[in-house]
């Protein structure tokens, strides 16, 4: 496929595996957190840790947004449909994310689980590919109140915000949004100034993979400030493999050079400015959220979207009455620790054991860009036990 | 979910949808994201609609980029 294969391309990595060599100085280590769970997915597919010498080490970051959804979130989605018989619709990678009392939406749909003695045993559940497709469900169902379980960062936020509009202009009286839109600045600034990064210097941080498809929207220009204030170099990377190899050089020169500025490899999709028509509607639908809960992260300020008075109607969490519980993790789970960049997959006791993509413990394991899925789906466990194999 | 690929724009169907072909297999995306597309426009898409617009020298700059590092480096 063009614009997919020559970025894939076997020599070219060798190539720029040897530019990376010659390029890191041997006495120091380079440490660089790629935001993104696109990235985190890229680098274990296409084994970019093997390539990489060894005191360059790649950390995964809180970008994968199927990760950082809470519980509490979860359970809301899951109380709609058992309790009130909606019909609700999302996209698959959320079906297995697991809430409380071990359940999922997909357990939830299946009518299996501790689920208690209200409402239904089975909930409607819809897996959709697409924002159209809940709207359409919604239209062919005139008779059910249809809720779109919306998620992911500032990429999905456009086609909620595009169906949002699309509803009022229909006046669609049966169709509502589950609002989990997050943003991806938001959490670098949480990450910055986490007390690992700033204090502790348990995670040493030299820089950052600026995440490919999230910049085609926002532009390069919010990163201008984690360059400028916090002395961090940011390279927006495509995401093929040959992509986030460049990256991975640029930030390396950056460091050998004393600098920190936001350099742009995916120059190919990404501009300063970004996708002005996708922010305006954006703006229009959407405002910020005071506060909202991440798995790992914890309570961040102003780090999600949640619909504007206007759109009221649309907007499930008033249309219900819902209020957040907040829900700890299953204690053995390390995702928290590992969504913040502290520990690895392989630090936590039930990686690949009791925990697998089949059966997910945490989160981290339920979308292939998480970073436990990630590592156990395509068996690069080299950076994380030192082992040298795919063990 | 993030996953998303670059996909050759086919068909404009106006009101703001087209069709795409993705190494063969063709599919009906909203366009709504992006002002002045055409056809033979290559676009990023992602959960149906189309995020950005690919631009090939841009691509092509890239592509030459990797090359020379890979050169130096060899
Ligand atoms: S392996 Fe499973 S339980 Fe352990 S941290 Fe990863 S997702 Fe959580």
């Amino acid at each position: 496929m063009k614009y997919v294969d020559e970025f894939r391309d076997g020599e070219l990595a060798k190539g720029l595996a040897k530019a990376i060599a010659a390029e890191v100085a041997p006495r120091r280590d380079y440490s660089f957190m790629e935001f993104c769970g696109g990235h985190t997915h890229a680098i274990s597919r296409y084994g970019v840790g093997d390539l990489l010498p060894p005191n360059v080490r790649m950390i995964h970051g809180p970008g994968c947004p199927v990760c950082v959804l809470p519980i509490g979130r979860m359970d809301l989605a899951i109380r709609l449909a058992l309790d009130r018989g909606v019909i609700l619709c999302t996209y698959g990678d959320t079906l297995r994310i697991p809430a409380s009392n071990g359940l999922s939406l997909l357990k939830a749909k299946a009518g299996v689980g501790n689920i208690g003695n209200i409402g239904s045993t089975r909930g409607d559940i819809r897996m959709v590919y697409s924002t159209t497709d809940a709207l359409n469900i919604a239209r062919e169902h005139p008779g059910r109140e249809v809720v779109f379980l919306a998620i992911g960062f500032e990429t999905t936020t456009p086609p909620t915000a595009l169906a949002i509009l699309q509803a009022h202009r229909e006046d669609l009286q049966n169709f509502s949004v589950l609002c989990n839109h997050v943003l991806t600045p938001a959490a670098i600034t949480h990450i910055l100034e986490s007390p690992e990064v700033r204090q502790y210097g348990t995670v040493p941080l030299d820089g950052f993979i600026g995440p490919a498809h999230v910049s085609t929207v926002i532009g390069s220009r919010p990163y201008e400030y984690f360059a400028e204030e916090y002395r961090k170099p940011v390279v927006i990377a495509g995401f093929e493999p040959l992509d986030v190899m460049q990256a991975i050089c640029m930030l390396v020169r950056q460091v050998n050079q004393g600098r920190a500025e936001v350099e742009n490899e995916f120059s190919r999709a990404v501009t300063r400015e970004g996708n002005l028509k996708a922010q305006r509607l954006v703006s229009n639908v959407f405002e910020l959220r005071r506060s909202f809960e991440w798995r790992g992260l914890g309570e961040v300020p102003y780090s999600a979207l949640q619909i504007r008075a206007g759109f009221a109607r649309f907007d499930a969490e008033r249309r219900y009455g819902l209020n957040y519980v907040p829900v700890p993790d299953n204690k053995a789970c390390e995702c928290g620790a590992i969504l913040r960049g502290v520990k690895k997959p392989r630090d936590c006791k039930i990686f690949g054991t009791v925990c697998t993509p089949e059966n997910p413990m945490g989160s981290c394991m339920v979308s292939s860009e998480g970073a436990c899925a990630a590592h156990y789906s395509f068996g690069r466990h080299k950076d994380f036990s030192g082992d040298g194999g795919n063990s | 979910m993030c996953l998303a690929l670059p996909a050759r724009v086919v068909e404009l169907m106006g009101n703001d949808l087209g069709v795409i072909d993705l190494g063969g297999v063709r599919k009906e995306v909203s366009l709504a994201l992006l002002d002045d597309v055409a056809v033979g426009d290559y676009v990023i898409i992602h959960v149906g609609y189309a995020l950005a617009k690919l631009d090939p020298e841009e691509a092509a700059k890239t592509l030459a980029l990797f090359a020379e590092m890979a050169q130096a480096g060899a």
